[in-house]
């Protein structure tokens, strides 16, 4: 637990870092990476980072099935987020942007290393500090960043074997 | 074989117009404007169009149908749901469910259909003045919609998670009993949700709006309604831009309709939004206030057998123990229902991350899952929510849970787990962010005491948006009077959930229809075409 000092510290820290992040985000204006429709270069680093920590072992355990799934769940993602509204797409950007930022990693989420060099430890204390923090914003921000991962993940047919869904029922050839 | 009613339609002549494909501006002149497919619009758009009124439907949603329903939510969500399935509240602390597609939200609903309980109508008319709306004044339009709709009682057994609940209640000695569905020869696969695939459900799209447009009405869709553009009291035309999905900007081409009325059916978020964009009079300021949600809550259980709340309809028992145990306008009630369960939604529900997370997915097929319903807007510290519009025009609904709602909120975990405990569950958790699966009802009792309410810390959904242009005799009060008429534009009326002055307390659909059929009624007979000018 924070201290009120402490408090006050990450609270002012998190709220310039911010606004510095919104005004990045503008000003820099954004650019999918190559093969994405909305996530840009740094964005998709900071999913990819996060996808074995959310999913951990929902994900296929051998390699390659694992490697395609990550893959596809970071893909999947990008489309969830181009299907949100204009306002909702920006306050996402923004939210990438605060954690693209070395100090927005560093202050906010207190993520030390680089995000495609950070351990799963260090991400699992991120995105816990952040969903039970006393402020809304990061309570938010994870919740976003987590749902819109297991939605990835849980749309998949890949997904559902192991949690023993068959799947809808096949109607085709009764179809007109 | 399934025939898909739109494939056929279209190609016996219906009209239909996919306004995010034009390659020029497009006008169109009618006798009414109905905006809006949903509820509202649909039972709106085929009384008109019975009467013999020229009717242009306009619907932001895209024109899909049974042949588009596969039955995945992948696929589902981001085309027939507004904002992909993710609309959230200001402080993202309520994930809203609500169609975007034409039908609305009657093409994903899930078939629970209720007639306006009648303590309902009662505080309507003791708080908020409403008069003529008594449980025998509504009885022929409910009937009316019953039969038009099909909605009858449901002959086949519960499903496992539904019966949990029934058998649960019937243990405490709580009444429980089936709900009404509108479907007609359903195949009881519990994929509503993603609309229909097999046509059973009675929605908009099978019913309302072929017959709509097999007389002659004009179906615009993907379609945004900008704004009504007035003179005087008077509206003279609606402008309207194509928008080919949630996560789009509008397309360039303008649509231009003019008509002698206009009827507003956008659901309660989307029509106090086009009042507000069109800056129309509201001296009580009134437009987007007293939203309702009925906030749910979610307790998910694990039973020893299998439950499968994927297969089989869902919603079909109920529960208003806890509504009927305390007056209307005392603590809040909430009606308790068993949802259906899929594998995004309950990922996205079932709090945490992680190994945890992943634990509770690998028992999905043995996942019980009751929600409550909270009947919002009753008491005085019930005030509902706001809806305002963003910078880009675009609604957003600002909606607090105070300190009311957290005790009802904190009751509906108790009642839920008690339940869940006695129909046999070895675990019960309420979807909270703080809580932790716990093993026997004792334990539950403490764990639930001790939980949070914090915004975003209890999981809270709702699909049922309501309120936010009350209808009522007084204009201080009201924005539009009993039979939907704008209290200051002379051809302008509101038909959908947004009139209700309170949120409904059971599923609103049937309430929608059965006020949208009276109001429409009621509009045809002072526009029939024989009185035109």
């Amino acid at each position: 637990m924070l201290t009120r000092r402490q408090f006050l510290k990450v609270g002012l820290a998190s709220g310039a870092v911010l606004a510095g992040a919104g005004w990045l985000a503008l000003r820099q204006g954004r650019a999918p990476a190559p093969g994405f429709q909305w996530l840009d270069k740094r964005a998709a680093a900071i999913v990819a980072a996060l996808v074995p920590v959310v999913l951990e072992d929902a994900l296929p355990a051998d390699g390659p099935a694992r490697k395609e799934a990550v893959k596809e769940v970071v893909q999947a993602f990008d489309r969830a987020v181009s299907g949100l509204s204009p306002a909702v797409q920006e306050e996402i950007a923004q939210l990438f942007a605060l954690l693209g930022l070395a100090a927005g990693r560093f202050i906010v989420a207190g993520v030390r290393s680089a995000w495609h060099e950070a351990t799963p430890d260090e991400v699992h204390a991120f995105l816990r500090r952040w969903r039970t923090s006393r402020f809304g914003l990061l309570r938010a921000g994870c919740q976003a960043l987590t749902q819109l991962l297991l939605a990835a993940w849980y749309g998949n047919p890949a997904s559902w074997e192991r949690i023993g869904y068959p799947g809808p029922p096949a109607l085709d050839g009764r179809r007109g | 074989m399934i025939a898909d009613p739109f494939r056929e339609g279209i190609a016996a002549g219906w009209k239909t117009i996919d306004a995010a494909t034009l390659d020029s501006d497009l006008r169109l002149e009618a006798d009414v404007v109905v905006v809006g497919s949903g509820a509202g619009g649909g039972v709106t758009a085929e009384i008109l169009a019975h009467a013999g009124l020229a009717v242009v439907i306009v619907e932001e949603g895209p024109l899909k149908s049974s042949a588009d329903f596969r039955m995945r939510e992948r696929e589902a969500y981001p085309q027939l749901y507004q904002e992909s399935a993710g609309r959230q509240t200001r402080d993202k602390a309520v994930t809203i469910l609500q169609g975007r597609c034409v039908g609305g939200s009657t093409t994903v609903n899930w078939t629970s259909s209720f007639r306006t309980p009648p303590t309902t109508l009662a505080h309507w008319r003791a708080v908020h003045g409403i008069q003529g709306m008594g449980e025998a004044d509504l009885a022929p339009w409910f009937a009316r919609m019953e039969e038009r709709l099909s909605i009858a009682p449901w002959p086949v057994p519960p499903n496992e998670n539904n019966d949990i609940l029934r058998r649960g209640c019937e243990k405490l000695g709580i009444a429980a009993a089936a709900i009404r569905r509108n479907v007609k020869g359903c195949w009881n696969l519990g994929y509503c949700g993603m609309g229909c695939p097999t046509n059973a459900k009675q929605s908009m799209l099978v019913t309302t709006i072929p017959a709509a447009l097999a007389k002659g009405a004009v179906l615009v869709h993907r379609a945004r309604l900008e704004r009504l553009v007035a003179s005087g009291d008077r509206i003279v035309e609606a402008q309207a831009r194509g928008v080919a999905g949630s996560g789009s900007p509008p397309g360039v081409h303008r649509v231009r309709l003019v008509a002698r009325h206009f009827v507003l059916a956008a659901g309660a978020i989307g029509s106090p939004a086009v009042l507000m964009r069109s800056a129309l009079p509201d001296p009580g300021e009134l437009v987007g206030r007293r939203t309702f949600l009925h906030p749910t809550v979610v307790s998910a259980a694990l039973m020893p057998a299998p439950v499968k709340g994927y297969e089989g309809a869902p919603q079909t028992i109920y529960s208003d123990h806890f509504l009927d145990a305390v007056p209307v306008d005392g603590p809040v009630g909430f009606k308790l229902e068993a949802p259906p369960l899929h594998p995004i939604l309950a990922g996205i529900t079932l709090p945490g991350h992680g190994a945890g997370h992943a634990k509770w997915m690998k028992e999905f097929a043995n996942l019980q899952v009751v929600i409550a319903l909270l009947r919002d807007g009753f008491h005085p510290d019930s005030p509902g929510g706001r809806v305002r519009l963003r910078d880009d025009g675009s609604p957003e609904l600002d909606y607090p849970i105070g300190a009311f709602l957290q005790d009802g909120i904190r009751r509906a975990y108790l009642a839920m787990a008690e339940i869940q405990f006695a129909a046999g569950a070895s675990t019960v958790m309420p979807l909270h962010e703080d809580a932790a699966p716990v093993a026997g009802w004792p334990a539950a009792k403490a764990a639930i005491a001790g939980l949070s309410m914090v915004p975003l810390h209890p999981r809270v959904v709702s699909a049922h948006v309501m309120g936010g242009c009350p209808m009522g005799p007084d204009p201080r009060h009201a924005l539009v009077d009993e039979r939907g008429r704008h209290h200051h534009i002379a051809n302008l009326s509101v038909h959908d959930g947004s009139v209700f002055p309170t949120s409904i307390g059971a599923n609103p659909q049937l309430s929608i229809y059965a006020q949208a059929a009276r109001m429409a009624s009621e509009l045809a007979a002072g526009l029939s075409p024989r009185s035109r000018a």
